[in-house]
């Protein structure tokens, strides 16, 4: 047993097999999370879904994942090959490496480093990319137009996302996500800070460019946005990679504001529910809010996006960042 | 040994991508070798234990800056030949350029190495027991406050200088006054409707269509909204 915690092969082992652990897990839920969007979309418009593969359409997910990979990948005449191809893989890549420092219960991480917040925003401000190259090699307008939205708009929302983040910080007084969490063992900070898990959540949408914000596929003006030219395998790791960041930023939205793994009232029948299960549970209600507002809400016009991000969420949040501050140094309640 | 190899691959790649970013033909190429070098740089950060400045590395410069060049760089038609025309003419000066950024940066390693007592005041050791971040807003933001705020104002002056710059107000462009339109009168109404009622029903009049853009008139029996 000690081979494990202290030869490096074997410490390469115990990690591999930890990632594992959450990868797959993970990519099962992004295949059930398309099968619960098209559930939920289906209960919401009155109609049933998927319903015929598998007892109540529960084999769609698989079904659909063995159509695709049987499907060709087309690289159009006048594309760039190796960044072509190469754009799909980074999405794909980005979203699952930002996992490693999410603390699934209290020392869970795979890799509990001290600027995990930090890790993280670094990670999601690169998922840019993968659109950005995505659009320019595929050589055709769309996906490009598709492209310099996208960029727009993830790079908008990372400023407020960034304010709300420090507010968030400032109340912790460390960058450790299992601090993070452990701050918030009295009261979750989706309570004092409402108005910026508000804004946040407004951002993840924005950043993961889900619906109402879901300009970069706007499909009436831009077919399918920037990947529009991608098909098989390279279109199916980007729809891996979209509904994995909607994955991760729920869980960003858990940790930061619902608490982590805690649960809501540390009493008697709260507390006997393991921790995981509090985590996925808040993870799945972040995400039933993602595919209700796509329900509900009709999509953004451009300039209206540009301007609730820059106008609107900028000085607010970077107001409410100055009063915390405020607050917590008069009252003494700053962290060491 | 682990640590000492992984040095030796990241700057590997970093120098490589680096000759990379300025031999390769096309500049997003070079952009994005740009970007693999920042990668490195961050990783090498790391391996010095400076993990505040390898994310902050990557955020800003890989995350933000990078993308503004890719924007630009894609978004502008260049003329490769007509760049590659004055390289003659432009070598010396690169050269000396060149030459003399290599020189200071003999003399900032020579010094280090053959003179202890600069490289005493060098480093400023973290004192112990304080992660990374913290160590570095205990100086930032009590020794060096105020060049700090310095460096903010000058960031702030130059923000301000490129939108003064570049933003005017064009003649023909149409913009949404939301306030204005809201006040405009009879713009927006609200009136609680019965369910199943149609416009004719409840009393609305359309405004009538413009003489010679009237719609075909059709027999219709069952008029809007047929419930009733």
């Amino acid at each position: 047993m000690d081979f494990f915690f202290t030869h490096p092969i074997g410490i390469l082992i115990l990690t591999v097999v930890k990632a594992l652990a959450l990868l797959v897990p993970l990519l099962i839920g992004v295949a059930y999370l398309t099968y619960a969007e098209r559930k939920v979309l289906a209960a919401m418009q009155m109609r049933k879904g998927p319903n015929v593969v598998g007892p109540f359409g529960l084999l769609q997910p698989f079904a659909d994942a063995i159509k695709m990979l049987m499907k060709e990948t087309i690289v159009p005449a006048g594309a760039n090959r190796v960044l072509f191809l190469l754009a799909p893989m980074l999405t794909f890549t980005l979203a699952m490496l930002a996992w490693a420092v999410i603390p699934v219960n209290d020392g869970w991480a795979i890799a509990d480093i001290n600027v995990g917040v930090l890790y993280l925003f670094a990670i999601s401000s690169l998922g840019v990319y993968g659109v950005i190259i995505a659009g320019w090699a595929s050589n055709s307008k769309y996906a490009f137009l598709g492209a310099l939205r996208s960029a727009a708009q993830m790079v908008s929302y990372e400023v407020s996302m960034g304010f709300v983040i420090v507010t968030v910080l400032l109340c912790v007084g460390s960058l450790n996500l299992t601090e993070v969490v452990r701050a918030q063992q009295n009261v979750w900070f989706a309570i004092p800070l409402f108005p910026m898990f508000i804004i946040f959540f407004i951002s993840t949408l924005a950043e993961t460019n889900r619906a109402p914000f879901d300009l970069p596929e706007g499909e009436s003006e831009l077919v399918a946005g920037f990947f529009v030219e991608y098909s098989s395998m390279s279109f199916a790791l980007f729809f891996l990679g979209e509904y994995a960041n909607m994955i991760l930023m729920s869980s960003l939205t858990t940790i930061l504001f619902l608490g982590g793994w805690l649960p809501p009232i540390d009493i008697a029948p709260f507390n006997w529910v393991p921790g995981p299960i509090w985590f996925v549970a808040k993870i799945c209600l972040c995400l039933f809010t993602f595919i209700w507002v796509r329900a509900t809400f009709p999509r953004y016009r451009y300039d209206q996006l540009m301007r609730l991000g820059w106008k609107v969420f900028l000085p607010f949040s970077l107001v409410w960042l100055v009063i915390t501050a405020a607050v917590l140094k008069l009252t003494g309640w700053l962290p060491a | 040994m682990i640590a000492a190899l992984a040095f030796y691959v990241f700057a590997a790649i970093l120098i490589a991508s680096a000759v990379m970013v300025v031999t390769s033909r096309n500049p997003v190429h070079s952009v994005l070798f740009l970007i693999l070098a920042f990668f490195n740089a961050a990783a090498l950060f790391l391996i010095a234990g400076a993990e505040f400045l390898a994310m902050i590395l990557v955020i800003v410069y890989v995350g933000a800056v990078a993308v503004l060049f890719l924007f630009v760089v894609m978004m502008l038609d260049i003329d490769f030949a007509q760049l590659r025309e004055g390289f003659q003419r432009y070598a010396p000066i690169g050269a000396v350029v060149g030459g003399i950024l290599f020189l200071e940066l003999v003399m900032v390693v020579g010094a280090w190495r053959f003179a202890p007592e600069a490289a005493a005041l060098r480093v400023n050791p973290a004192p112990a027991g304080v992660t990374n971040a913290e160590a570095l807003g205990q100086i930032l933001y009590t020794d060096y406050v105020y060049l700090f705020q310095a460096c903010g104002l000058i960031l702030l002056v130059a923000m301000i200088g490129a939108i003064v710059l570049t933003h005017r107000t064009r003649p023909g462009t149409r913009r949404q006054n939301i306030a204005e339109q809201v006040a405009r009168a009879g713009s927006v109404s609200l009136r609680a409707v019965p369910l199943g009622a149609g416009l004719k029903e409840i009393g609305i009049a359309r405004p009538p269509a413009p003489e010679e853009a009237k719609p075909k008139q059709v027999e219709h029996h069952h008029g809007h909204g047929g419930h009733h």
